[in-house]
């Protein structure tokens, strides 16, 4: 097989397929979810627990107060720049926009390439820091299992191949675009039986935390 | 209760897991800033003591029956069912060192309730036989006696005699249709009897008609402790059987944490229905009469001091403001800790844990936050709003040979009540 061979299936037949494998992934993750329900809260409200729930899907963006940033200040710091780059990464690089644009028929502006590949760097260097960290830190080590490393390795390749990729560097350019695509389908593969579905469900979590804090009256 | 098994505690375990439970463990991704809201973890560096991973076995049990991956590796044999000796080996990290304080759940950055769940999953730790004697103790006796403490209604009776002989105001029995019927902790009966000589005046000042119920007057519930609904559904029961037959408008919780959250938050939906009246907490309450001008104050305490949260009130309850507005009142020199409202720091003792003879030496170490909070302070007086904090607060001072005395919110109030001698009162002292 070519490379060009390899680059033309993974981005027909192969990407194809983990996008379907994915969708499909995370909606029975989600029905799994929703299905189980709440039970009516029968106590006397004091607030209204979906106003509550909507507001907590946007505060927990920040952090609680003031000492909670400072104890966890690496995790926050490294948390913020590593979600952030690769948020610009995938949304924000003009060939991803365009590959967005064929299947779902929307777009939107990109950045100059330059400044997405600074943000690549940007992910991948603050992933190495997480990832340090989850090696040397006593607690994070304590709590992390073998899934917190695999979800870790299937985020930083497409990264890492993206970048690569972008520089012409190490293979040549349609072997290492298809690697790239292929490490994207490993990645939409994974996704759903994994912590990474937190991108999803964390947008639940936050709205049952607050409302049932809301229902109380409880400000977050 | 009912004769415990792992089959019965793995079956009730597995009712507890809903929508909510489902979302959080699916969010978690082990960032750690759970345990650094937690005073168990802080004060012993042990990540053993991180919040979401005391709730381990209710995790797998979520995966293994409740995802579709964990049922493969469940009819693969990668996943094992939960065992008794795990659940054992679980008790002292669900009950001895956590206070449900729900501190972890405000700091969760996937929005995780995390105080939720081991509430949850302490009611299949107690249907498998895995909660503490010190807290079956306490229950039985709660529903036996009417009292975790064994305290009966002699008991209160002859404090009601005292509040008579030093006011000169008695404390009305069973009188139908007042508005206000006040429920006590056994703490407050037996350690902290100024409460009730406190509240008696100051509704005596309020013109305020209340009433105690002799068929219910204890307030605490360790069946939400221990995390038996069925127990916790018996003991609200009572209080809502004597509400209703006095027909009170209004039944006031006192200077307890978790007793607030058993009637106010958890009660309706323990006994399946709303209650026919309001339940309200005493801070409410005072904080009302403040408003209408029925709570009058004189004087000032100079002391510098601070109030420390119960955590069932602020962060479980959403009851933030009243202590403050209260404690403005009668003071003019009080400070906040840095952590303090819906972020304060739990004094270490609730949810059960002062209950727990198990969790006696890490209850003291938990302390230590609180001592730190307080140094850095320097208050002359702590105000504090539940009896179950006070005695913990208490016991943590005098442990760590420090001088600060620890006073009720209620009895501060009615230190300074402005009363007005009338007519139809018996001879002030």
């Amino acid at each position: 097989m070519s490379g060009a061979e390899f680059l033309l299936w993974m981005r027909g037949p192969g990407i194809s397929f983990a996008a379907l494998f994915f969708i499909a992934g995370v909606v029975l993750r989600l029905i799994e979810i929703l299905m189980l329900g709440r039970t009516k809260n029968l106590a006397e409200l004091r607030g209204s627990g979906s106003t509550a729930g909507m507001r907590t899907i946007a505060t927990r963006f920040l952090p609680a107060d003031a000492n909670t940033f400072r104890r966890s200040l690496p995790t926050i710091v490294l948390g913020y720049l590593f979600h952030i780059g690769l948020f610009v990464v995938i949304f924000l690089l003009t060939p991803h926009i365009k590959l967005f644009q064929s299947v779902f028929h929307i777009g939107w502006p990109g950045l100059p390439t330059p400044v997405v590949d600074f943000f690549t760097v940007v992910a991948l260097v603050s992933m190495l820091g997480l990832l340090w960290r989850r090696v040397s830190n006593r607690l994070l080590r304590f709590l992390s299992t073998g899934e917190d490393y695999l979800s870790w390795a299937v985020t930083f390749m497409p990264l890492l191949t993206g970048y690569l990729s972008y520089h012409h560097l190490l293979l040549p350019y349609s072997w290492m675009l298809g690697i790239h695509i292929l490490s994207v389908a490993l990645l939409l593969v994974i996704f759903p039986f994994t912590k990474l579905m937190h991108s999803f469900t964390l947008f639940i979590a936050r709205y049952y935390n607050g409302a049932i804090a809301g229902e109380k009256g409880v400000q977050q | 209760m009912t004769q415990p098994s792992l089959e019965k505690g793995v079956n009730i375990l597995r009712e507890q897991i809903d929508g909510p439970v489902a979302a959080f463990f699916s969010s978690c991704v082990h960032c750690g800033m759970c345990a650094e809201a937690c005073l168990f973890y802080t004060e012993t560096g042990d990540p053993k003591y991180t919040p979401i991973h005391k709730l381990e076995p209710m995790r797998r049990l979520w995966e293994r029956e409740f995802t579709f991956a964990g049922r493969i590796k469940k009819w693969l044999g990668l996943a094992p069912p939960i065992s008794d000796e795990e659940l054992e080996q679980w008790q002292p990290v669900v009950y001895d060192s956590c206070t449900l304080c729900g501190r972890c759940s405000m700091v969760c950055p996937v929005g995780n309730d995390i105080t939720y769940m081991i509430r949850r999953m302490r009611e299949g730790m107690a249907a498998s036989g895995n909660a503490p004697q010190g807290l079956i103790g306490a229950t039985t006796r709660a529903v036996k006696l009417g009292s975790p403490m064994g305290v009966k209604l002699a008991t209160l009776e002859a404090q009601a005699r005292h509040v008579k002989i030093s006011t000169g105001l008695d404390v009305p029995f069973d009188e139908e249709g007042a508005e206000y019927m006040v429920v006590l902790s056994s703490m407050e009966v037996v350690n902290y009897p100024e409460y009730l000589e406190a509240i008696t005046r100051i509704f005596h000042e309020a013109g305020k008609r209340w009433t105690i119920s002799t068929e219910a007057f204890e307030a605490t519930n360790s069946g939400i402790q221990i995390g038996v609904s069925d127990i916790a559904a018996e003991l609200v029961g009572r209080i809502v059987a004597a509400a209703e037959k006095l027909q009170v408008k209004t039944v006031i919780t006192p200077e307890c944490g978790h007793a607030y959250t058993a009637l106010r938050w958890e009660g309706p939906n323990l006994i399946g229905r709303p209650f026919l009246f309001k339940v309200r907490h005493i801070l409410e309450v005072l904080d009302d009469l403040r408003e209408q001008g029925l709570l009058q104050t004189s004087g000032m305490e100079n002391d510098r001091i601070t109030f420390h949260d119960p955590c069932q009130l602020v962060r479980r309850g959403g009851v933030v403001d009243p202590p403050r507005n209260l404690l403005n009142m009668v003071s003019n020199n009080f400070v906040e800790m840095e952590d303090h409202g819906t972020m304060n720091w739990c004094c270490g003792a609730g949810g059960g844990v002062s209950a727990n003879e198990a969790a006696d030496e890490i209850r003291l170490k938990a302390f230590k936050r609180k001592k730190a909070q307080l140094e850095s302070l320097e208050v002359e007086t702590l105000v504090t709003a539940c009896a179950n904090c006070r005695i913990q607060l208490e016991e943590g001072i005098e442990e760590n040979e420090m001088e600060i005395p620890v006073v009720g919110i209620t009895e501060m109030l009615a230190a300074h009540l402005v009363e007005h001698p009338s007519s139809d009162e018996g001879e002030q002292p």
